[in-house]
């Protein structure tokens, strides 16, 4: 997994709220069992019309965002499926951060695990970035002060786990970290049952 | 000693290792693998070296890409590759799989109970968001992503940090005709899409008590939808005599100390929670959702709402877009509402109770002329009671479809799909934009409810057209 520490970058905002994984990525794309490679179908319902022509109202679509690496979104971003492919296809487009007033739960862990920031922001920083992102807005995203710039210097602090912070600015391999936790799995499973 | 809830009871009793700054390591007793979300999970294994730590706590099927006619033939390459994939991963890593064709086959969250795999007290975790449906039995059960599979495949554990908890209270008697599926999408329609974020879900009250765990399972399977980390409900007799004889069920004398262990699990008296919030079972009537998520639903009686019932800019968006693309008008009154397609499944309601009560209203009708209607039963072992009981004939003589085993309609992996601008009553869990097929529009509603719509061609009280039919 790729560290992230910084990232300054255009953002790409998302003015919705409640964006769900089968908006992100749809379920004719989840046959592959390959990891990588989902990028060019993210938000494709979005992105194209019907008849396969591109939408061109779509922010996405825009080629003032196509070099983002920041997506800004409106609350309870990525509700619904478990599906990973979800952030698979956001990293594979090109993101690295995803900001947004709040997150649901199984898509918020899901991030950690691709070297995705999720940052949580005050509705109304949120709102700010939203309608400032249309005419074009640069953030300066640090995780390691855990802060967000803007360009005119007004900075805003996020909170963030330690342990995800540190996975992310490490770029850790989970498994081989609780791989050194086998003896106590193995007390644990050594454990009488409770009946 | 404090008094503790179920959620924090289950949650101490399986955290492995503690430290302060770190999430808990937390064992899992029950892994469940379906074909979409493994591959990648397996792949990575191999990549580095590694094995399945417990193969005997993990159970595997197909079920999200299976068609559900004309088996064994896949004629999607993809889909085939992805379900030969996990029938091989299974073979390499020792893992039991109910194969397609396999008598115990069927949507994961029907036949983990079935199967008696689902017990009261334990930790289940499943690549799949739905797996809170286990709930229903008293375990903490939640869905991961398919790092976390991995992650369990080679450790047996997850770090998590503690949720919050929040009970539920639905107080009071339901109404004749009210459903199981009704509580639930009244619950995520008054409090809201993301209400259970970062929480576990304590379901409580009269109305739950008297539900069955059948109905409990349809309740838990949508606490997902309220946004919550997992739903569940505290182990009863009726628990307890449910899982009593299952095949993967403690047998005999060693049945008894885990019914007692597992009565034990109960929230003590004087316990509390995060958050708590009420509903009167008695308020609810039939709901249908009308949106493109599962909180924008309302009662049958009810209307699609307008502009002027929301305040905020965002939800008045949400609302035009979801008008647009659901092809509604605000005010628009639910009975109103023509459809097309009726698929009554899922892992949500496609259980032998919910065929019943679909059966019991379709007995001597047929289907209306413009409705194209599919039975999906949840597991071959639903599929074969049913059939025993003579559903399939009933269904069958009324005009519907009557399918194999899988997850089929409900996100249309298979060839079941809805076609686009066409409209569905469906029995299923989610209402999203292009769910059960691109521009298809979905309406969420109980197996009775999807069964009379299926006959009237339009939405209609349940309750209403049993009475018709009596006169």
């Amino acid at each position: 997994m790729e560290p992230i520490k910084q990232i300054t970058s255009i953002i790409a905002p998302l003015n919705n709220k409640n964006v769900d994984t089968d908006q992100i990525i749809s379920k004719e794309f989840l046959k592959r069992i390959e990891r990588t490679g989902f990028g060019k179908y993210l938000f494709y319902h979005w992105r194209y019309n019907e008849d396969g022509s591109v939408n061109e109202a779509f922010v996405l679509n825009n080629p003032q965002f196509a070099s983002a690496k920041i997506l800004v979104a409106d609350e309870n971003f990525g509700c619904g499926s478990s599906r990973e492919h979800a952030p698979w296809a956001i990293l594979d487009y090109g993101f690295r951060v995803v900001i947004a007033p709040s997150f649901a739960d199984i898509f918020y862990n899901n991030c950690f695990k691709n070297g995705i920031l999720p940052i949580k922001l005050p509705q109304d920083v949120v709102n700010d970035y939203l309608a400032r992102g249309n005419r074009g807005l640069t953030l300066a995203v640090d995780l390691v002060t855990q802060t967000v710039t803007d360009e005119e210097g007004k900075m805003v602090h996020f909170d963030i786990d330690e342990y995800y912070r540190n996975m992310l600015l490490e770029g850790l391999d989970e498994i081989g970290l609780t791989i050194q936790y086998d003896d106590a799995i193995s007390a644990y499973e050594a454990r009488p049952k409770p009946y | 000693m404090m008094a503790k809830n179920i959620i924090e009871k289950v949650w101490d009793a399986h955290v492995v290792y503690q430290e302060e700054g770190k999430p808990d390591l937390l064992y899992i007793d029950l892994h469940l693998i379906h074909e979409v979300t493994s591959p990648q999970a397996f792949e990575g294994l191999r990549l580095a070296g590694r094995k399945v730590r417990r193969p005997d706590l993990c159970y595997a099927t197909m079920d999200h890409n299976v068609p559900t006619k004309n088996l064994p033939t896949i004629h999607d390459p993809i889909a085939k590759k992805q379900i030969e994939t996990l029938a091989d991963n299974a073979k390499e890593f020792g893992i039991e799989l109910a194969d397609m064709g396999h008598p115990d086959q069927g949507i994961v969250h029907v036949i983990g109970p079935e199967l008696g795999l689902t017990q009261p007290g334990k930790t289940i975790v499943c690549g799949d968001s739905h797996t809170s449906t286990h709930g229903a039995f008293g375990a903490i059960a939640f869905g991961i992503g398919t790092s976390e599979v991995e992650h369990v495949l080679s450790t047996q554990t997850l770090w998590q940090s503690k949720p919050r908890t929040m009970q539920i209270h639905v107080s009071g008697d339901l109404a004749e005709g009210v459903e199981a599926k009704d509580i639930i999408l009244a619950i995520i329609a008054k409090f809201g899409i993301d209400v259970g974020t970062g929480h576990i879900v304590e379901f409580t009250g009269q109305a739950i008590r008297n539900l069955s765990m059948e109905e409990r399972m349809t309740i838990c399977n949508m606490s997902i939808e309220a946004g919550a980390k997992a739903g569940l409900i505290a182990p009863d007799e009726t628990t307890v005599e449910y899982i009593r004889g299952r095949r993967y069920a403690p047998q005999g004398e060693a049945f008894e100390r885990a019914a007692a262990y597992w009565l034990s699990l109960a929230s003590d008296e004087g316990a509390t929670y995060d958050a708590v919030l009420e509903i009167k079972a008695e308020e609810i009537e039939p709901v249908v959702t009308w949106g493109t998520n599962p909180a924008m639903g309302t009662g049958i009686s009810g209307n699609v709402p307008t502009f002027e019932d929301y305040t905020s800019d965002a939800d008045k968006k949400a609302l035009e877009q979801a008008l647009n693309y659901m092809g509604l008008e605000a005010g628009q009154p639910i009975e109103s509402i023509d459809i097309q397609h009726v698929f009554i499944g899922s892992c949500t309601n496609s259980r032998i109770s919910d065929l019943r009560a679909a059966a019991k209203v379709v007995a001597g009708h047929k289907v209306h002329d413009n409705v194209t209607a599919i039975v999906v039963p949840g597991s071959v072992s639903t599929k074969l009671q049913a059939e025993q009981e003579g559903l399939d004939k009933i269904f069958t003589s009324a005009g519907f479809e009557w399918r194999d085993a899988g997850c089929s309609m409900c996100l249309a992996m298979n060839d079941d799909v809805v076609p686009t601008g066409e409209r569905c009553a469906s029995t299923s869990n989610r209402n999203f934009e292009g769910r059960q097929g691109t521009g298809a529009r979905t309406h969420l509603v109980s197996p009775p409810m999807a069964a009379a719509a299926a006959i009237a061609g339009h939405f209609i009280d349940v309750r209403e057209f049993v009475k018709q039919e009596v006169i």
